[in-house]
């Protein structure tokens, strides 16, 4: 990115920022949060503690940062070195991302960029002109993206809620302002875990490293007794849905997998871990010191804002989340995909000279798919 | 402090204290080398420690965990209180290991016993509070079960490295696990056996004393059979073998996988110098922020915390592990290829 856009961006998320302050808001529990941000093609700056709103506002406009960050964790000094911030408890938070759903659609609005000829291209490993690895990927989600974000989404509020006890209350889901949702569950037992106890949990959530004994199948004597019931709690309860379908098929269905045998029975559960399993980044939801991305703030990956769904099912994030002025700019773009911002078609272009509003702009500059003329 | 019974201090000496015991029996530890009678104790301590040494659990003299007469009671007691004092006078460190580990079995079939006790729920409540007591599990019946609040059960089922204390193969609800006596006690024995062996390390160093010269050494040549020598063959593990792979082609390696393959590496004593043109192809490429990064996961920069490579459990979570048969039995990368000799 020159320095064009760059002050192009600064000035567009400036501008959010002073007329957005209704929509920044420090989380509860300020002072024992770490903060920190990022600047355009600039290192992370974070150790960072604030007190209030108006500390954070002072920040944002001095520093116009092109990402803020806040931690889920709770420390007694924040602001000090990791090793002596003396870590409280954090927050459990989940990442859900259309880019680890692998989903079909995804090769029809995803392009490569080369990192030394920045040729445009459409194979994903390599580049098109100079054949280089050295490559980023970037992907336009579409609604099925979304659509497939929210049902991981959903599959996870179900395990929270009638597996691990959180109450409903105490969880908020947001648009993670790019390609996902980022879920938070507050004042639960989980709190004060470490990251190897979250890890257990993310293989919960994840429906990972299952065997067969759990779910009634035995290696030597099956024993048709010990299969799952539909009104049993948790994963066992959930897979005879899912496999059994309906009471009429429960018995038929036993005595294939018996006869199935074993190490099928395993295969088909490690399978099934995608479809009933809600598919969350395990990193996020291990780290106990990570800074996430503040709600309310701008994702300089796409120049929208991460904003809380109370509505999920309705949400739309390329009208409910896409906050930057209007005011028209040129720029030279080459975005051989079509994109729909606040209910307006815009591309594909190929490497040409278009007038577009601001927030259009900004989407293509941070995806690095255009700049100023 | 609970208050144990006299068939209860048998089954759990180890909540006893010791001291105040011997005294109120009128003994002191010095009879027990010279008096003949008392000598019997001495030596069932000596074979108390011997069986756990070999891996297992001394037979005691209890009838479903009561004594028929009272000296077999308080055998029992002694018994276990100069196993203590000789292996205090062994210093052998794997002695106390494996005594503390056998003692924790034996508990825990008492404790296991307690549990499903639907006759007598004074030994019921007895042994959930020992359980609250020592190790902060609140346990509670519910139907056939005992359930306990996920969170705690965390805390100890991550040392297991079997699959079925994995919690996705548990059962699980309203943010509860539900465990069967036998797998409630189970799920304590490492902490049992750490706070018996913690008890011992504690414990204050008696002298030599008259008579117990015997089966100190006894011991202590016993112990000697249990020093192992490692070899290692130096051939990377799978997962380390993948990573480079990866980066070897120019793919993206994630920041899980840089972690691993340079807290390994820097665990297997290359320098930084070496390890740094590992990541020379990958996409984001920065010689400056490798270096500082390296720096950092060594402890020769910032907070001078050395990292260690992640265990196999978490590279599993993270989608790094790539097992292979040789793979069976370790815990950590760093110990492929290392075996016993």
């Amino acid at each position: 990115m020159q320095n064009k856009e760059i002050k192009f961006l600064e000035e567009s998320f400036k501008k959010y920022y002073f007329d957005h302050f209704d929509l920044i808001h420090v989380p509860k529990r300020t002072s024992e949060r770490e903060f920190g941000f990022q600047k355009f093609n600039s290192g992370m700056i974070r150790h960072i503690s604030l007190k209030d709103d108006k500390e954070l506002h002072l920040l944002l406009m001095q520093n116009t940062p092109s990402d803020v960050y806040c931690s889920n964790a709770y420390y007694s000094f924040p602001n000090q070195p990791m090793n002596e911030k003396d870590w409280k408890e954090a927050d459990l938070i989940f990442d859900i991302d259309a880019k680890d759903l692998h989903l079909d659609c995804r090769q029809h609005h995803s392009v490569t960029k080369c990192n030394e000829c920045n040729q445009i291209s459409n194979t994903n490993n390599h580049c098109s002109k100079c054949n280089s690895t050295k490559i980023e990927i970037k992907s336009l989600p579409c609604k099925h993206c979304i659509d497939g974000s929210k049902k991981e989404v959903v599959k996870l509020l179900n395990i929270l809620v009638d597996d691990l006890d959180v109450e409903k209350h105490n969880i908020e889901i947001y648009f993670s302002g790019n390609e996902g949702f980022h879920v938070y569950a507050y004042n639960s037992q989980f709190q004060e875990l470490g990251s190897r106890e979250r890890s257990e949990l993310v293989d919960y959530i994840m429906f990972r490293g299952t065997i067969p004994e759990t779910f009634g199948m035995k290696k030597l004597k099956p024993n048709r007794s010990l299969f799952p019931e539909f009104n049993e709690k948790g994963w066992r309860g959930r897979l005879s849905k899912e496999i059994f379908g309906s009471k009429s098929k429960r018995s038929k269905i036993i005595s294939d997998l018996i006869s199935d045998g074993y190490s099928n029975f395993q295969k088909r559960l490690e399978n099934l871990s995608t479809s009933i399993g809600s598919q969350i980044d395990p990193n996020v939801t291990m780290d106990i010191h990570r800074i996430f991305r503040l709600p309310g703030s701008l994702n300089s990956k796409s120049g929208l804002s991460k904003v809380l769904c109370t509505d999920l099912q309705k949400f739309d994030p390329y009208s409910d989340s896409s906050f930057l002025n209007e005011n028209t700019i040129e720029i030279t773009a080459n975005c051989p995909i079509e994109f729909k911002l606040k209910n307006k078609k815009f591309g594909p272009y190929y490497e040409e000279q278009t007038t577009v509003p601001t927030f259009a702009a900004v989407y293509m500059i941070c995806k690095n798919l255009a700049r100023i003329s | 402090m609970i208050t144990l019974g006299k068939d209860e201090i048998a089954k759990y000496p180890f909540l006893a204290d010791a001291g105040q015991y011997l005294k109120d029996k009128g003994f002191t530890l010095q009879q027990f080398g010279v008096d003949p009678d008392l000598k019997i104790s001495l030596e069932k301590a000596l074979n108390r420690v011997q069986v756990s040494a070999d891996g297992k659990i001394y037979k005691s003299d209890l009838i479903d965990g009561e004594a028929s007469k009272d000296y077999v009671l308080e055998r029992e007691v002694f018994s276990f209180l100069l196993a203590i004092v000789l292996l205090k006078l062994t210093k052998m460190n794997t002695l106390i290991k494996r005594f503390a580990l056998a003692e924790a079995r034996r508990a825990e079939k008492y404790l296991e016993k307690d549990l499903a006790n639907i006759t007598d729920e004074s030994k019921k409540e007895l042994a959930v509070k020992i359980i609250d007591d020592l190790f902060s599990i609140q346990i509670k019946k519910q139907d056939d079960y005992f359930i306990i609040p996920i969170s705690n059960y965390l805390k100890y089922s991550i040392n297991f490295h079997e699959r079925e204390w994995k919690l996705v193969n548990r059962h699980v609800g309203a943010g509860y696990v539900y465990l069967t006596p036998h797998e409630t006690v189970r799920l304590i024995r490492k902490e049992l056996s750490n706070y018996i062996s913690s008890k011992i390390i504690n414990a204050k160093m008696p002298s030599m004393i008259l008579g117990f010269e015997e089966p100190v050494q006894k011991l202590i040549l016993l112990s000697k059979k249990f020093a192992t020598y490692t070899i290692t063959t130096g051939e990377y593990p799978p997962c380390i073998k993948h990573a480079i792979e990866i980066l070897e082609k120019g793919e993206n390696l994630p920041h899980s996988g840089r972690f691993m393959l340079a807290t390994f590496l820097l665990s297997r004593n290359q320098s930084i110098e070496q390890i740094a043109p590992l990541f020379k192809n990958a996409p984001d490429y920065n010689e400056r922020v490798t270096l500082y990064q390296l720096n950092h996961l060594a402890g020769t920069s910032g907070s001078g915390t050395q990292y260690s490579c992640p265990s196999c459990e978490k590279l599993k979570t993270q989608n790094l592990c790539f097992a292979i048969p040789e793979c069976d039995n370790i815990i950590n990368p760093l110990q492929f290829g290392k075996r016993r000799k």
